[in-house]
This record gives C-alpha cells, sequence and structure tokens, in this order.
C-alpha cells in the first residue's frame, strides 16, 4: 500500500495544485496502456493504474474511473478494445468505445469481459473522485465530497485544507472540511483544540478519533476527549431515544393501514375474513402492474395505483361478498374456514397466473433514502411516506364513517339490522358497499406495502394475523381504537426488539395482548350500549 | 388324428403367443427410467423451488434429446409437497412405492429434506440434494449436491478476515436450524482465530421478517466502535428484500459494513433495485455471472426454456446440474438403475462443473466445489472478487463442533458409515451394519 499511498499523494497535490488546468486527452496507445493495466490481476496493481489514469490530465479519466466502479468498464475478448457498457442485461449488451465514445450496439454477453473491481477499490476511487468534486460548482457535489472526506484526511491534503475550507463560499461545506480537518488532527497529532471542535459532533469517524485519544498516554488529551465524548453520549441517547420512537410510529402505521380494513369488515360487519391478507396483496400486485404499464415513471404509476389498488381490492371483496360470506351469514365459524379457502385460492391464482416468485416494485427516487436530521439520525422517506400514507386512509374512513350517508347506513345496519331495515335502509346493498370499503382499503394497504416489503404471493400471510391482533387488542368495531392499538403494539415491539431480539419481542407483544384480553376482554375502547351486547 | 391336428396348432399357437409375449416381456424392460421431482410449487417456498423442477424438466428433456440413457428415455414424475414438511414425506412415499422411481431430485429446506430421510432409507431410494446446507448429516441414500459449511460459510469468513481485515462480526440469521447451526460453527471458528467474546453479535428474527428498522440500526450502532465490521447473513428468503431495502435506506454502504450473504442469489436479487447494495458480497460456488463456455451454453439453454430473455440461473440449479449429470454418468457405469449398484458406482463420478472445473462424488456423499466470493452489481449479478485456487471437497461433520469433529463419513466397503468416529473407532448406528 506504501506505493499506492504515494502516488495517491502525488495525485492529490496534483489535482489541488493545478485547480484551472486545461484537460487534454492522452494518445490512443497511451489510453489503451492505461486501461490494460486496470486489468491487471492483483488489486494492488489496479490502484496503482487507477492512479496513473487519474493523474493522467486526461478529461476522459473522469468518465473511465466511473465506469471502472461501478463495473461497466470492459474489454472485447476478440478485438482488445476497451468499452463502457451502457445497459448490461440479458444476453446482449450495449457498450460505446470507451476512447471515442462511438456507439458500437449489442454485443454478446460472451464477447465481453468487464475488468474487476472489489469494495477496496471502489473506497479509493471514491475518496479520488471525491477530491476532484471538491472543486466541483455545484454546491451539493462539493457538499457530498467533503462529508466523503471524514476520516480519510491524509497529511498531503491537511495541509491543503484550510487553505481550501477559507476559500470555500458555502457554509455547510466550510463545516464539514473543518470538521474533516479536526478529525485528522486529533487522530494523527493528538490536537486539543481540535478535541474541542469535535465535542457535539455526531459522526461515527469523529468518535473513533476520540476513542483513540481517549487511549492516548496525555492525560489532558484524555481529560478532553472524555469530556466530548460525553457531550456526544448525552445527544447520541436523545437520538436514539427519538428514533426508537419513529421505528415504532413507522411500525405501527403499517400495522394501522393493514388492520384498518378489517377494523371494518370485522370490526363494524362482524365477518371474519381470512383473505383479507390476499385483498393487501391484490392492492400490491396493481402496484407492481401499473409500474409494467407506464414503464420508466414508477412515481407516476404509484400514484395512479392509489385508486386503481383501491378498485381492485375493492372488487374481488365484493365477488367474496356475493359468492361466499352472504351464504354464511351468523355462522362465523364457517365464514372463517370459507375464507381461508378463498385465501388459498387467491394465493395460489397469483402463483400460477402471474408467477411464485417476487415482483419488483420500484422505488420512485422520491421515497428512496432519507430525510437527514442529523448525522447520526435520518428518517428513512419510504417509512415517513407510509406513516403520513395511513394517517390520511385513517382520516378519509373516519370521514366515510362520520359524514356521509353511508357512514351513517353502515352504523344503523351494524347497531340494529332489523329497525334499520324497517326504516327504508337496503341492507343488502350496505353490507356490499361496507364490505367493499374494507376490501378497498386493504388494497391500499397493499399499495403501501409495495414499497417496504415483497410483493410476492406470500405477501399477505404475513399480515392477517397483525392486523386480527390490532383490532382485537383496540377494540372491534372502534376506528380509534385500531389506530391507537396499532400504534401502540409498534412502538412496545420496537422497544423491546433491542434487548429481546425480534423473535422474543415478538412473543412477549403477543403474550401482552393475551393478558389484556383476559382483563378487557372487549380490547382498549370497547363498544358501548345494547349494540355491543348483540 | 383331427384332434392330434388341434393340439398341435394350438400348442404352436401357444408357442408364438408366448414368444410374443416374452418379446414384449423385453420390450417391457426397456420402460423409460422414472425420475422424482420432488419440489414445491405452491405454498411459501414455491418461489425457490419451482424453479428447480424447471431445471430438472429441462435437463432430462435434454438427455432425452441425446439418446436417453443406456439406450431407455428419461420420465420425468413431478409432485407438489406444497411447502407442507410432513408432506415432503408422503410424497416421497408415492414417489418410491407407488410411481417406482428410480431416483428423486428435490427438497430445499433443511427440515423438509429432515422429513423425507426416514421414508428414503426405508425404501432404500436415492435422493439428489442441490441447496447449500448446514452439514452435520450423511444418508447412505443422499447426495448432496449442494454446499457444506466448509464450502460456503469458513471460506467467505476467511475473505473477511484476510483480504477486507475485517475485526467485528454480526452473524445474523433466520430462526431455524441452517442458520442456527452455521452460527454455531461460525463464532466457534472465529473465537479459535481469536476474536473476542465482546466483538460478536448474534441476531435471529423470525421468518419473513419485515421490519428491519431496529436490527439495521443496531448494526449500524455496532459498527460504528472504530474496528472494520461485517455482516454475516443467513436470512433466508423472503426476508432480505426488505433486509436490504432497509440498508440501503439507513446509507450502510458495502464500503463501511459489507454484508456477506449465503442465501442470496440472483433468484432472489431479481425481486429488488440492487442500485444501493452494490458491493454487498456473497459466497456460493456458482455465479451467473461466471465466465465460462458451459455456463453460457446453460444460460442460453434456459432462457430458450423458459423462453424469457431475463431469466437467471442460480447456485443450486448448478448443483441439480451437476447432480443429474453424476446420476447419468453413474447409471451408465453401472449398467444398470438398480439403486445399490448406482450408490456405487456413482463414488468418485467426475463431471464438469459451469465454472470450468470439475465436481467429484466423494465418499461421503459429498461433491467437490470451487468456493466464489461475488460482490453485487447494478444489475442483480455478482461480480466474482475472490475464489479458491481449486476445489473443495465437502465436510459432512463440521471440525469446528464439538460433538462432530471426530466424525467422519466413508460410504465406501468396509467401512460403509455415515459417522465413524476416528478416536473410538466405532460406526455411531446410524449407518446399517455392513452386510
Amino acid at each position: 500500500m506504501g506505493i499506492s499511498r504515494l502516488l495517491n499523494h502525488l495525485l492529490l497535490t496534483f489535482l489541488l495544485l493545478c485547480p484551472g488546468i486545461s484537460l487534454a486527452q492522452v494518445e490512443d496507445s497511451q489510453a489503451q496502456q492505461m486501461l490494460t493495466a486496470l486489468g491487471e490481476s492483483s488489486f494492488a496493481e489496479k490502484i496503482k493504474a487507477v492512479n496513473q489514469i487519474a493523474g493522467s490530465g486526461d478529461e476522459r479519466a473522469r468518465g473511465w474511473l466511473e465506469a471502472f466502479a461501478s463495473n461497466k468498464l470492459a474489454y472485447i475478448e476478440s478485438t482488445g478494445q476497451f468499452v463502457i457498457v451502457l445497459k448490461n442485461r440479458g444476453r446482449n449488451w450495449t457498450v460505446e468505445n470507451a476512447l471515442t465514445g462511438e456507439n458500437l450496439g449489442e454485443i454478446s454477453r460472451r464477447d465481453i469481459d468487464t475488468l474487476r473491481v472489489n469494495n477496496a477499490l471502489r473506497n479509493e476511487l471514491a475518496s479520488i473522485l471525491s477530491v476532484i468534486d471538491l472543486k466541483s460548482p455545484d454546491e451539493d457535489n462539493r457538499l457530498s465530497a467533503a462529508r466523503a472526506l471524514k476520516g480519510s484526511v491524509d497529511g498531503t491534503l491537511a495541509e491543503r485544507l484550510p487553505e481550501l475550507i477559507e476559500a470555500e463560499e458555502s457554509k455547510p461545506v466550510q463545516a464539514a472540511l473543518t470538521e474533516a480537518l479536526a478529525i485528522y488532527k486529533v487522530k494523527e497529532q493528538g490536537d486539543i483544540a481540535a478535541v474541542a471542535m469535535l465535542s457535539g459532533s455526531l459522526n461515527s469517524e469523529a468518535r473513533a478519533a476520540l476513542q483513540q485519544a481517549m487511549r492516548s498516554d496525555d492525560t489532558a488529551l484524555v481529560a478532553a476527549a472524555t469530556r466530548a465524548m460525553a457531550s456526544i453520549e448525552q445527544k447520541l441517547k436523545l437520538n436514539s431515544a427519538v428514533e426508537t420512537l419513529y421505528f415504532g410510529l413507522s411500525l405501527g402505521s403499517v400495522l394501522v393501514l393493514a388492520a384498518i380494513g378489517l377494523a371494518i369488515t370485522f370490526g363494524v360487519m362482524g365477518v371474519i375474513n381470512m383473505a383479507h391478507g390476499e385483498l393487501i396483496m391484490l392492492g400490491a400486485y396493481t402496484t407492481w402492474g401499473m409500474q409494467q404499464l407506464l414503464p420508466g415513471q414508477p412515481g407516476l404509476a404509484l400514484i395512479l395505483s392509489i385508486p386503481a389498488g383501491f378498485l381492485v381490492s375493492a372488487l374481488a371483496g365484493i365477488a367474496i361478498e356475493r359468492s361466499v360470506i352472504q351464504h354464511l351469514k351468523g355462522r362465523p365459524l364457517e365464514t372463517l374456514l370459507a375464507t381461508f379457502g378463498v385465501s388459498l385460492i387467491l394465493q395460489q391464482l397469483v402463483r400460477t397466473l402471474i408467477s411464485p416468485l417476487n415482483r419488483t416494485v420500484i422505488t420512485p427516487d422520491w421515497m428512496s433514502g432519507s430525510l437527514m436530521i442529523n448525522e447520526a439520525l435520518s428518517l428513512t422517506l419510504n417509512r415517513l411516506y407510509v406513516i403520513g400514507f395511513a394517517l390520511v386512509v385513517f382520516a378519509g374512513l373516519m370521514l366515510i364513517m362520520r359524514k356521509t350517508r353511508l357512514g351513517l347506513e353502515v352504523r344503523a345496519v351494524t347497531q340494529n339490522r332489523a329497525m334499520a331495515r324497517s326504516m327504508g335502509i337496503k341492507a343488502t346493498r350496505v353490507d356490499i358497499l361496507t364490505f367493499a370499503l374494507g376490501s378497498g382499503v386493504a388494497g391500499l394497504a397493499g399499495v403501501a406495502l409495495s414499497q417496504i416489503t415483497n410483493v410476492g404471493p406470500n405477501l399477505g400471510q404475513s399480515y392477517i394475523i397483525d392486523s386480527f391482533m390490532v383490532v382485537v387488542f383496540g377494540g372491534v368495531g372502534n376506528l380509534w381504537g385500531t389506530l391507537l392499538a396499532g400504534m401502540a403494539l409498534g412502538t412496545l415491539n420496537q422497544l423491546l426488539e433491542p434487548w429481546a431480539g425480534a423473535v422474543l419481542a415478538k412473543i412477549m407483544v403477543l403474550v401482552f395482548i393475551i393478558l389484556f384480553i383476559q382483563k378487557r376482554p372487549r380490547g382498549l375502547f370497547p363498544q358501548k350500549g345494547r349494540a355491543a351486547e348483540g | 388324428m383331427g384332434i392330434n391336428k388341434n393340439v398341435k396348432l394350438g400348442l404352436s399357437a401357444l408357442a408364438v403367443s408366448i414368444s410374443l409375449s416374452i418379446s414384449l416381456n423385453s420390450v417391457a424392460a426397456e420402460d423409460p427410467i422414472k425420475v422424482g421431482i420432488l419440489h414445491s410449487l405452491s405454498g411459501t417456498m414455491a418461489i425457490s423451488e419451482s424453479t428447480l423442477k424447471d431445471t430438472m424438466l429441462m435437463l432430462i428433456e435434454k438427455q432425452n434429446a441425446a439418446g436417453g440413457v443406456l439406450g431407455r428415455q428419461l420420465e420425468p414424475v413431478v409432485v407438489d409437497p406444497a411447502s407442507n414438511w410432513p408432506l415432503f414425506a408422503e410424497k416421497a412415499r408415492e414417489l418410491l412405492a407407488k410411481e417406482k422411481v428410480d431416483v428423486i431430485f428435490g427438497n430445499w429446506t433443511s427440515v423438509s429434506r429432515k422429513s423425507v430421510l426416514p421414508v428414503i432409507e426405508e425404501l432404500n431410494g436415492l435422493l439428489f440434494y442441490p441447496v447449500q446446507y448446514e452439514g452435520e448429516e450423511s444418508s447412505e441414500n443422499v447426495f448432496y449436491t449442494g454446499a457444506a459449511p466448509n464450502q460456503q460459510a469458513i471460506p467467505a469468513v476467511d475473505y473477511l478476515m484476510n483480504d477486507i481485515g475485517v475485526e467485528r462480526w454480526v452473524l445474523a440469521g433466520t430462526d431455524y436450524v441452517y442458520p442456527r447451526t452455521t452460527n454455531k460453527i461460525l463464532e466457534t471458528y472465529l473465537k479459535d482465530k481469536g476474536v473476542a467474546a465482546e466483538d460478536i453479535m448474534i441476531n435471529y428474527t423470525p421468518f419473513g421478517h419485515s421490519n428491519w428498522q431496529t436490527i439495521v440500526s443496531d448494526i449500524k450502532a455496532f459498527g460504528s466502535a472504530g474496528k472494520k465490521t461485517a455482516v454475516v447473513s443467513t436470512i433466508n428468503g423472503d426476508a432480505n428484500v426488505p433486509f436490504y431495502r432497509e440498508l440501503g435506506n439507513q446509507g450502510i454502504d458495502a464500503a463501511d459494513i459489507p454484508v456477506v450473504a449465503f442465501s442470496v442469489g440472483e433468484q432472489e436479487l431479481s425481486g429488488i433495485d440492487t442500485a444501493p447494495l452494490v458491493g454487498h458480497l456473497a459466497a456460493w460456488n456458482y455465479f451467473m455471472s461466471v465466465d465460462s463456455d458451459a455456463n453460457y451454453d446453460f444460460i442460453d439453454a434456459w432462457t430458450e426454456y423458459t423462453d424469457n430473455e431475463d431469466a437467471v440461473t442460480n447456485d443450486p440449479m448448478e448443483a441439480h446440474y451437476i447432480g443429474f449429470n453424476m446420476y447419468v454418468e453413474a447409471v451408465k457405469k453401472a449398467g444398470t438403475t438398480d439403486v445399490d449398484a448406482v450408490k456405487d458406482a456413482i463414488i468418485g463420478v467426475a463431471v464438469p462443473n459451469l465454472t470450468g472445473g470439475y465436481a467429484t462424488m466423494m465418499p461421503n456423499h459429498h461433491i467437490t466445489k470451487p468456493v466464489l466470493i461475488g460482490e453485487i452489481q447494478d444489475n442483480g449479478q455478482f461480480s466474482v472478487v475472490w475464489e479458491t485456487a481449486s476445489t473443495v471437497a465437502g465436510d459432512a461433520w463440521s471440525d469446528f463442533l464439538p460433538g462432530s469433529k471426530d466424525l467422519i463419513s466413508d460410504w465406501r466397503k468396509p467401512m460403509f458409515c455415515g459417522n465413524f468416529n476416528v478416536v473410538t473407532g466405532t460406526c455411531g448406528g446410524q449407518a446399517k451394519a455392513a452386510e
């Protein structure tokens, strides 16, 4: 590694000292030779070749290195020509000439040999590219480059950094560079002034540097580092509490989404629908289908899937209600068995018609990644959207049940069927609509779940038990109960998980519910009045 | 005389009919070799196993087109054990007792294998098992064409320790027999290598676990102690997709904390967007991206057979490819499909694998395999970053578990024992007494 470090230093100096260098192209033969060196079998040799390319000043170097880092730089076995792979799926790959950029069309994969790269090399490439990026005119690029430098600053760069910090206009970039420099100083020089600068930093590299300082022989340094660490740990504790709460709410919102449709069909109508999970699955498959119909627009497809998923599951729900459930009114055991059968049929139908394999549902860009609050706390975006979506669905359902004629009729029919019918309400029609509503909401849950879990034939099975658990715990027939129960169980589970493990946490939650139901058989929010007795 | 003549006529007619029926019988002796396929086509395991059924059908079709074996055609008998472990045993019995198959290719999960094992042994059948497993088993009637722990887990840990410099280990797995046994072996192995107990974190999750937030955040915290950390994952099946998704979303980069998986192959990756996973690792004995002509031919045949340009191949498919060809060679060598003759003939049989080398059936009914470590790429494929210099022979009994380190398995006579204790010099009961 010694040589590569040295080369790296030379390169950094070169890159930093010549800001306005005009980039040129090297001779084709030299380029060919440099790229051939990347194909060396040993990764140490490859690092040398990388540095040579980066140091060549060739305007194509960045493109080559980027392609190399992402396994896209290759050569054609028969001609020895270097190419950049544009499409690497299927049996024929699309490539372009690495030297001229000329598109060479499709070439059989048998003929293409990609130059191999591994994690260590990718790391090295990333730090080289980030040094280049420090000069980028785009602030975001500079910021991510500066963040990437934390912990990977070396002597040469450290000498240049004060100047760069001085010249930097953007405050966040400046702060990141300053911290990167401070980490270097603490780690390599045991600088007490730098220790103070790291106090309160949430970066893990900063913590590692402080821990190293705490092991040093210099008592003043150890004391300063210990103080800095204490302040960091205080902050970390707060952050981890917020994080656990967020995890709990996000698991809770998934539970609420899965259960809220059931809260209507089981809670309000009293139908034990074991095929509820498969209605969720249908919603998820609708999302997949939409994305197949609208290739290249996963975001739009996802948004369109919200009404589509609702419709598909609602129609499936109506079919189940008409064909099975209405004939078994008032016979819960038979309903349970029949709908369990329906759930198996639906699963196998999907397996036979679509595929037993999981389907890929693409997460749109605006939903992937995370929202960084600080360096120790970031909220994953897909979960954040799911929490929001769950609340919106809940509010929507509340509105329907409280403010619309349908809601009124549903409540009337559930409270006293005979009386409602004699008032002129068509009970059968209300049954169909209620079941369709509950099923449709299950479809919505499926659309949301497609973003966080597998879309496959078994999707529904994993949520059916949880759904019943939430509805029963919350109190049958009470939507608020479902919301609170879901959130409470989610949070409880996430609180238990770190010290009990996932398996035990789940068991403990179940035991808790069993005990709770012993004490309060009607759940958190029991229905009151005469309706509850019937 | 008239009567006599009639008798003569009758006798000759009888003779003709007898000779006819004899020749009919000899035709009947040429009836097809029956190949039982015992893979779930419905239920939770259909996701993995239905592909293996198609692989077997393709291999049989190709073999028949090439003239079959010993001049006999092969006939597949497909049954569906529906991911139901007791049903596996019933279906195996049906295949052996009712359909009278000559050989069975099947099973995925260890629990399903354990369920059919007594049936296969009782009815003296042949089973080729194509999936990597926890070891600690050797049966006279089973051929293990997937990896034993020393052909996957141990080399992968060696790679992380020696080439990546990993010092802190997270052993994460699904809560059942394969991850528990593998992690027990790995824990002992790591401690033998001088890793401190506080540098090992072990975590189990239920089947199909989908809420990985806390665990991933724990791993992140565990990995920020200043020592290079890696996750060794025996997480099975469906649970992997949300796990990797959470890793990506929480920004755990392969460069910081690499995850090496033993149950994630091309097929599992075909269900996710792999861009955030680039650089995470998997250890197998075959990757679809391996650059060999045998592999390209196999992929071409598979895409044609499935009529799907994007169809992927994976390690257990290669295991069936090897197992099937070994069976064919063994039948040719023995000149019969008689189970005992094939069992004897197959030991030592070597057939080409798909990575450009050869696989040999060892006396312990495990095979030799190269070990490959690949990094995930953005197209759902793996790029090989490390491989063993030569093939590794599968070890039925781990050298790192106290109960089994003295055991060896050798199904050649005169030893003929699946769990021979080299210290006490006795065979531990599982094997039948040598005839």
